[in-house]
């Protein structure tokens, strides 16, 4: 069994959905005919443009090259997990705490993967390291969004109960102790959910990607399980290091509340 | 025994304020609404960053950790806030005779917070800062919700705190038949600054 290619004919058919789609949504007044035009424009584009960029990395394995493409899928990953936020930290800090966490988690974990569970050589080989750090950016990406937004929420919304228990002489870390914990676990249910319902409910991503390129399906089982474990370990220590480096952020080290340190909720500020 | 000295405090919406209270002595304060009354005592308990220094007893505040200091100089604020569920919880020592003075039997530990009144809160509060054997009060509107005879209550139970412990009390209070019935020094802020009561 060998991959069946596509031809830009076999595309235009699947586009006549994407038009039917934008069809319906104009008959029904349903209003989002411009959006669901723009973003399936957007998708190809995208898509295409990292075909050929990925076409000319995996020719060249310079790893400076691999260096400054893997920088760049952090940068974006960091932009997206910022703006997720409702309340977002001032400063460097809105974007830093969730950039430097995923760089923290993902890094480490891809870096894992390569050199001594695959064994890939050279381990920075982009056919490997590039799927692998998407997929782990994107999911640690949604955990530590997930957090970090409950963090943040809940520290503005509890200020009365934090600060009660400041004025009794507790800690910082004993007053925040609750929402932590509360805010890393809404990070890690997403993941928790995806491998507890994997291949009952949907087969995942990137095993279907493989069974359609022709591998057999246990080796694509056996990898899939491979990236999910990545996966959760990379969202379990993202998500673990923005709770943290977040929670102490929001007071200062006379153990007072800050939360000046972050922007009101309608982004300005 | 314990007396509070003030230097140079300097909450928002006031000047500095430099005041000395001595062990044992009760401070009232009064003054309109949004005058700086609750930043000040906000500002005393290392609530919010401010200019000025804090002695405890001839001990610098910025000498002590920033918690161990908040034991000492506790803020019972206008508004009491929990955060489990029962109202034990908040009690991690023995706290009867506590309630008992101030109208509460040993059963009310095991109490759910969502269903005490305004009243009960702000006097449970009380006993929640008391338990905690602070060496001066910072009292905020300690009796603004309650009825006469739990007023007269909270009045004696901290009095006799006081007296016992030597304790500073600085008291934030709107009632002036309060004010007036317990004597003792009154400062009012007028202006930006804390002065007499006329």
């Amino acid at each position: 069994m060998s991959l069946i290619l596509l031809t830009p004919f076999d595309l235009a058919l699947a586009a006549g959905l994407v038009l039917l789609l934008a069809l319906l949504s104009w008959r029904l007044h349903l209003g989002v005919e411009r959006r669901v035009l723009v973003a399936a424009a957007r998708s190809a584009v995208q898509l295409s443009l990292i075909g050929y960029v990925l076409h000319a990395l995996f020719a060249t394995t310079h790893p400076a090259l691999i260096g400054l493409m893997a920088l760049v899928m952090l940068a974006a990953a960091g932009w997206e997990a910022m703006s997720r936020q409702k309340r977002r930290y001032r400063g460097a800090w809105g974007y830093g705490i969730g950039t430097l966490s995923m760089f923290l988690s993902s890094f480490s974990v891809l870096v894992l993967a390569l050199t001594v569970i695959i064994g890939v050589r050279p381990w920075y080989q982009p056919q490997y390291l590039i799927p692998l750090l998407g997929m782990l950016l994107g999911n640690t990406m949604s955990g530590v969004a997930l957090a970090m937004d409950s963090l943040t929420r809940q520290a503005w919304d509890s200020r009365g109960p934090i600060e009660a228990r400041l004025m009794l002489g507790e800690t910082w870390d004993t007053a925040i102790a609750e929402i932590r914990r509360d805010s890393l676990r809404s990070g890690l249910i997403p993941i928790v959910n995806a491998m507890a319902t994997a291949g009952l409910v949907s087969l995942p991503g990137m095993m279907t990607g493989q069974i359609l390129a022709g591998s057999p399906p246990i080796e694509a089982a056996k990898y899939q399980l491979l990236v999910m474990f990545l996966i959760s370990g990379g969202t379990g220590l993202g998500s673990t290091a923005a709770v943290w480096i977040g929670s102490r952020r929001l007071f200062d080290e006379r153990h007072r509340l800050r939360l000046d340190r972050l922007q009101p909720a309608d982004g300005k500020g | 025994m314990a007396g509070l000295r003030l230097q140079g405090v300097t909450p928002r919406g006031l000047d500095a304020v430099d005041l000395e209270l001595a062990a044992g002595e009760r401070v009232f304060l009064s003054g309109p609404s949004g005058s700086g009354k609750t930043l000040l005592l906000r500002a005393i308990a290392d609530l919010d960053p401010h200019p000025g220094e804090v002695w405890l007893d001839g001990v610098r505040r910025s000498a002590l950790p920033a918690p161990e200091w908040r034991r000492r100089v506790t803020l019972l604020p206008a508004e009491a806030h929990w955060w489990a569920d029962l109202v034990g919880d908040h009690f991690p020592g023995p706290a009867g005779p506590l309630l008992a003075d101030l109208g509460f039997g040993p059963e009310s530990l095991g109490w759910a917070i969502s269903r005490l009144s305004t009243g009960e809160r702000q006097r449970l509060a009380l006993a929640r800062v008391l338990a905690n054997r602070p060496e001066a009060l910072l009292l905020d509107e300690a009796t603004a919700n309650l009825d006469p005879p739990n007023r007269e209550r909270v009045e004696a139970l901290v009095e006799a705190y006081r007296v016992e412990h030597g304790a500073a009390v600085l008291w934030v209070s709107h009632d002036p038949d309060q004010r007036a019935r317990l004597g003792g020094r009154r400062l009012v802020i007028h202006d930006r600054r804390l002065a007499p009561e006329p």
